[in-house]
């Protein structure tokens, strides 16, 4: 960025640009707000985030090193009287923790003959970090750059020990903790299937996008409906989920939801087919017989229903997505809200932005910055200037120094200072895997499926898994490989959580005789802070500044989009909240042209926009790889 | 520094629209009226070719415009040679892609297309069939493309089995499409005709000949495919039992032998020296050549239908020339014969005999199959299973209600008579708007009945009182009937066919609704007629 100075005066100064943020970004600038936003990061969407493989490696990287807090400069030269400093927290070191990385794949292309690597990594979240393992160790040499050089094994937490020692077979990549080259088994396998080499995924690492919140958008849910008459759907695309899935009896199945999937059914026995038809028909609306179960388990009411094993295993775990003990009330109203968005745009109800979610915030960003939002990146607030008397927030300095008049001021929560932040729960946190497959959980006609797949817990007391398996026509992985996103609600570590998962639903060196399985060539688990908890306002904060919550555990996105209004309606209760946005043709800039006839109007104006959105490129730089696709 | 954004107000918006509505129409209308006079002149040059185009791409249902493109195209051909011409079918091929995008129902492009395809000299059929593909994942129920996909695949050859599993693909992403079913009920008597000796292999040579028109064969399949069948259509009506389209299909599956054509009854009477004849289905006696012999000698007769208002009926009759058979003492051989269906069938009248007759001794298969039948009792019994099953889950569904009659009916009409009244009144409640055909098809259902049970006491009394009969049928049965009961009932009317019942006597019609009268004029021996409290104006 051009070292020039911003402008003084905003009506709105926003940090952080996770999905909340942008959205409110958006909706201020639509209504004609003067908006500066900015992020300390040097990318877009913080924890909401798509990486390029090379991208991720650089991040996992940075959350590995730990923060590096930067020395508290002294602006009071810029404190005016009856104002008082609020330091901001510069570092956002609690988020994320206990990252961890495995290469199953080679290194090189396998005629090299190399001895292959396992590598693991695992850096310990900062303090306040609720599920930090119990044997933490530290990455030696985490300042180089290639993390894959490494050749280090470290013990793992919680009892994976034995597992490790687990011999590997057929040509399998050996342990790291037994790094004898295994040249000889490996020749004595021939290669059925030549695997993608970690070489490979870094050279084609920019087909990747890779989520850092696993999600879907449902298809009637408050972000579709917000995207649509908004008009932001405008710069992006979307793909359907073309089939929900579910891990049973060690198998993974898919799940008839609608019409044409359950005709189609071949596990379903035709009496079995009229029941779920039935079921799902007449839940949608409430009955008496329902409201009996108010209270009592959702799975309950679904026994009473002498569906049969099958229809309430499906119903429960994979329509409603609910746990064993959800109320019956909850479990309808979720399959109710299954079925609302069934049929809108295809055969599941889920939609998924193609080239990652990390677009999402993106996209709020742009419809902001076309009507004239500023953005910045690497470029951070650190300090509020609050007024004593009315304890509003007046002005902030930028991480420049320089001053800046605000009248409101919204910021990610990571932003706010430990012991300024109001939490009423323990923080909770989510635990998440990355893994990086060379074929589908479950092969089919077509190889490019979109699949969302419901694991129930495994045993008593462990969570249930939502998986995501994208295929690369999402733009989100290299042809020949499906990205694969576990998600689910902290109980240990991202690791303790979801590797047994990741062992018997996939191929890995610790299940190595799990043939038929996909092979994991690389993967990721961390978790995440949860703060979707945190209130708005309330904070020992003024009271002009508003807190946005980081992702939360959902599927959806209901939670941000309701935030992102919430604080946009408590600014401004009278103006509209993201009205449609005009056409492009519509829109008159003003400036260089001096008497645009209706003609060449049209033609000045196309070229205004693109004036426009050379600005926010000029922004953009940095970043330029994650928001710049070569279809654009 | 970034300027605010300005939008244009809905004013300025709608004037620039307007605007530009006026300058499209003017465009338009001078473009037109160039086409109309060109073609008066009879001028078929390129410019022409543009002007169409451009009028059509923002109309493409204006029929003249696609006529004048024709005869300019039709020229060309005469002009260039053939590499030229290919192109500019090409070109013109694209070009109505174009069109079918503003209207993918638009007679004139699909008529268009057709037309095209057919002069192109190198059609390139597989474009077209993934067009169709196109079109009906976009809208299954496009009849235009529906219809023009037929042409596509008579012409270029598509393989049976080929155009099978594309219902099957079609039937997959949305069963309720009975476009896609009744394609299948024609594809499955091609690829699986039922036949007892094994489908002989192919002798016809590779090049192919099109496909044998579904018309031209038998409408059957054979059972090992007909049991997939039933698996399949199951699976759509237990999925969504009130889609009416699998059922449609099911019906068609269950199928139903067409009746022989053949003569079934014939009747003589020595008093009235007069000839009865009853067909297996109407006929229009006067034209197919039916040919009455007496003791060896052909005789002319006027055949004549029972009621003046048939053209064509079920039964015929003729007088005899007066004396022929007139003297009691005497023997006679009768032959009717059928000459365009080389059938024919004999009656002797014996000597003291009044009358004489001749025909098939019924059984309820031969007499009604009603809507279904033919398959193996077991396949059909194994079906009214499942229907029962799904009669449990949705015990108010009318389709599965409808075909459960139909099953039974098949099966055993007399030994399920009292559940099929009992399905019929929940028929009626369920579907109200439609009682009144539940209860014609009921008394459809009970006549038959009552026939059964007449011809195994081997009678001529037809009694069936008290039954809520709506309406009469299978008259034609009763040509021999001479005594008839049908009295509390609620018919309306005693219509023209009655005059079938030649032989009838007594008729007992109390306590009815009966309006009109018509069929009782034409009864030749009727002696008793009792009619009390009806409608009779």
């Amino acid at each position: 960025m051009a070292a020039e100075d911003l402008p003084s005066e905003f009506d709105v100064v926003i940090l952080g640009t996770g999905l909340a943020e942008s959205v409110v970004a958006a909706a201020f600038s639509r209504v004609g707000q003067r908006v500066l936003h900015v992020d300390r990061r040097s990318y877009y969407a913080a924890n909401w985030a798509s990486f390029t493989f090379n991208g991720l490696l650089t991040w996992i990287q940075e959350n590995q090193e730990g923060s590096h807090p930067e020395e508290a400069q002294d602006w009071s030269s810029l404190v005016e009287e009856g104002e008082e400093l609020i330091r901001l927290s510069n570092s956002d070191s609690t988020s994320i923790s206990n990252v961890q990385v495995f290469t199953y794949t080679s290194e090189e292309d396998e005629e090299e003959e190399e001895a292959p690597n396992t590598t693991e990594e695992e850096t310990g979240g900062a303090e306040g970090d609720a599920v930090k393992e119990a044997s933490e160790t530290e990455s030696a040499d985490s300042k180089e750059e290639e993390t894959e050089e490494k050749q280090e094994e470290t013990a793992e937490g919680g009892g994976g020990g034995e597992e490790e020692q687990a011999p590997s077979t057929e040509g399998e990549e050996p342990e790291a903790d037994q790094p004898a080259p295994s040249a000889a088994q490996s020749q004595s396998e021939p290669a059925k299937k030549k695997k993608i080499s970690y070489t490979k995924l870094v050279k084609e690492g920019r087909r990747f996008n890779i989520d850092l919140v696993s999600k879907l958008m449902y298809s009637r849910g408050s972000l579709v409906d917000l995207l649509i008459k908004s008009n932001v759907s405008r710069y992006a695309e979307f793909k359907n989920v073309t089939r929900i899935l579910t891990y049973r009896n060690g198998q993974v199945e898919q799940v008839p939801c609608s019409r044409a999937d359950v005709f189609a059914s071949r596990q379903l026995s035709v009496v079995e087919k009229r029941k779920l038809m039935r079921f799902l028909t007449s839940c949608v609306e409430e009955t008496e017989e329902q409201r009996a179960y108010n209270g009592r388990p959702y799975l309950e009411f679904l026994r009473d229903q002498q569906l049969g094993d099958n229809l309430q295993h499906f119903l429960l775990h994979s329509i409603a997505m609910v746990t064993e003990d959800t109320p019956t009330e909850e479990g309808l109203a979720s399959t109710r809200n299954f079925l609302r968005c069934l049929g809108r745009y295809g055969n599941t109800p889920f939609l998924f932005p193609v080239y990652g979610l990390g677009e999402i915030p993106q996209c709020f960003c742009r419809m902001c910055a076309v009507f004239g939002g500023i953005y910045c990146l690497r470029h951070s607030v650190t300090c509020l200037l609050v007024d004593k008397e009315s304890n509003r927030c007046k002005a902030v300095i930028d991480s420049r120094g320089q001053r800046i008049t605000c009248s409101h001021f919204v910021m990610e929560d990571s932003y706010v200072g430990v012991d300024r932040k109001k939490v009423d729960t323990p923080t909770r946190f989510l635990s998440r895997a990355v893994l990086i497959t060379d074929s589908s959980v479950l092969p089919s006609d077509s190889d490019q499926q979109v699949s969302l797949v419901t694991v129930p817990p495994i045993a008593a007391g462990r969570p249930a898994v939502r998986m995501v398996e994208l295929c690369s026509s999402s733009m989100t992985c290299m042809p020949g490989t499906y990205l694969v996103h576990l998600t689910c609600q902290s109980v240990g570590s991202a690791h303790e959580d979801l590797s047994p998962v990741v062992n018997s639903m996939f191929r890995t060196p610790e299940s190595p005789d799990q043939e038929t399985r996909p092979s994991v060539l690389w993967c990721l688990y961390f978790n995440m802070a949860d703060s979707s908890g945190l209130e708005v306002q309330g904070h020992d904060l003024p009271s002009n500044v508003y807190v946005c919550s980081g992702p939360d555990a959902a599927l959806g996105h209901d939670h941000a989009v309701k935030q992102a209004e919430f604080i946009f309606q408590k600014i401004l209760p009278e103006e509209d909240f993201c009205p449609p946005a005009p056409n492009p043709e519509d829109i008159i800039y003003d400036g260089d042209n001096p008497s645009p006839t209706a003609t060449e109007g049209e033609a000045e104006e196309g070229e205004g926009e693109t004036k426009e959105e050379k600005e926010v490129q000029e922004q953009e730089e940095v970043q330029e790889e994650q928001s710049l696709h070569p279809e654009e | 520094m970034h300027g605010r954004v300005k939008i244009k107000s809905t004013a300025q918006q709608e004037e620039e629209k307007r605007k530009e509505r006026e300058k499209k129409l003017k465009i338009y209308v001078a473009a037109r009226d160039a086409c109309f006079s060109k073609r008066k002149e009879g001028i078929f040059d390129d410019e022409a070719l543009q002007l169409t185009q451009q009028l059509l791409s923002s109309n493409p249902d204006f029929a003249t415009l696609w006529n004048y493109r024709r005869e300019i195209l039709m020229h060309l051909e005469t002009v260039k040679d053939e590499d030229e011409v290919q192109k500019i079918y090409e070109a013109e091929l694209s070009f109505l892609e174009s069109c079918l995008k503003v209207n993918p129902k638009s007679y004139g492009s699909w008529h268009h297309r057709c037309w095209v395809s057919a002069r192109l000299p190198r059609p390139d059929w597989a474009r077209e069939l993934s067009l169709c593909d196109r079109c009906l994942s976009l809208d299954d129920r496009n009849f235009h493309c529906w219809d023009y996909r037929r042409m596509v695949v008579k012409v270029s050859g598509v393989p049976v089995d080929q155009e099978l599993s594309f219902t099957d693909r079609l039937i997959g992403s949305n069963f309720s499409n009975y476009s896609s079913w009744h394609y299948r009920s024609t594809l499955l008597p091609l690829l699986h005709p039922e036949s007892p000796e094994p489908p002989s292999p192919r002798r016809e040579p590779p090049q192919t000949s099109p496909p044998p028109s579904p018309q031209t064969h038998s409408h059957r399949v054979c059972e090992e495919q007909l049991l997939k069948e039933y698996e399949l259509v199951q699976n759509a009506f237990f999925t969504d039992p009130n889609d009416q389209s699998a059922w449609f299909y099911y019906r068609w599956l269950l199928g139903r032998a067409e009746r022989e054509e053949m003569i079934s009854c014939v009747y003589v009477s020595r008093d009235e020296e007069r000839v009865a004849v009853a067909f297996s289905r109407p006929v229009n006696a006067q034209s197919v050549g039916l040919l009455l012999v007496l003791d060896g000698q052909p005789q002319r007769v006027e055949w004549r239908s029972v009621h003046p208002r048939f053209k064509h009926s079920p039964v015929w009759i003729c007088d005899l020339p007066p004396g022929t058979i007139g003297d009691i003492t005497n023997e006679h051989n009768l032959t009717v014969h059928w000459t365009e269906k080389h059938t024919h069938r004999d009656c002797a009248l014996y000597t003291g005999r009044a009358e004489s007759w001749c025909r098939d001794s019924a059984t309820d298969q031969e007499l009604f199959r009603s809507e279904l039948s033919v398959e193996k009792t077991s396949v059909l019994q194994s079906e009214l299973q499942s229907c029962n099953q799904l009669l449990e889950l949705e015990p108010l569904n009318k389709w599965c209600l409808l075909t459960i009659i139909l099953l039974m009916r098949a099966l055993d009409p007399l030994g399920y008579e009292k559940e099929t009244l009992a399905h019929f009144q929940t028929l009626r409640e369920v579907d109200s708007m439609r009682s009144a055909y539940y209860s014609d098809l009921c008394s459809k259902f009970m006549i038959e009945n009552t026939i059964l049970k007449m011809e195994y006491a081997e009678v001529r009394v037809f009694s069936i009182s008290d039954k809520n009969l709506t309406t009469l049928c299978h008259l034609d049965q009763l040509l021999l009937v001479t005594h008839i009961n049908l009295s509390s009932n609620q018919l309306q009317r005693l219509p023209p066919q009655f005059a079938m019942l030649q032989c009838l006597e007594v008729l007992e019609a109390d306590d009815n609704i009966i309006e009109s009268l018509e069929g009782v004029y034409h009864l030749p021996k009727l002696e008793e007629l009792l009619l009390k409290n009806n409608s009779i104006l």
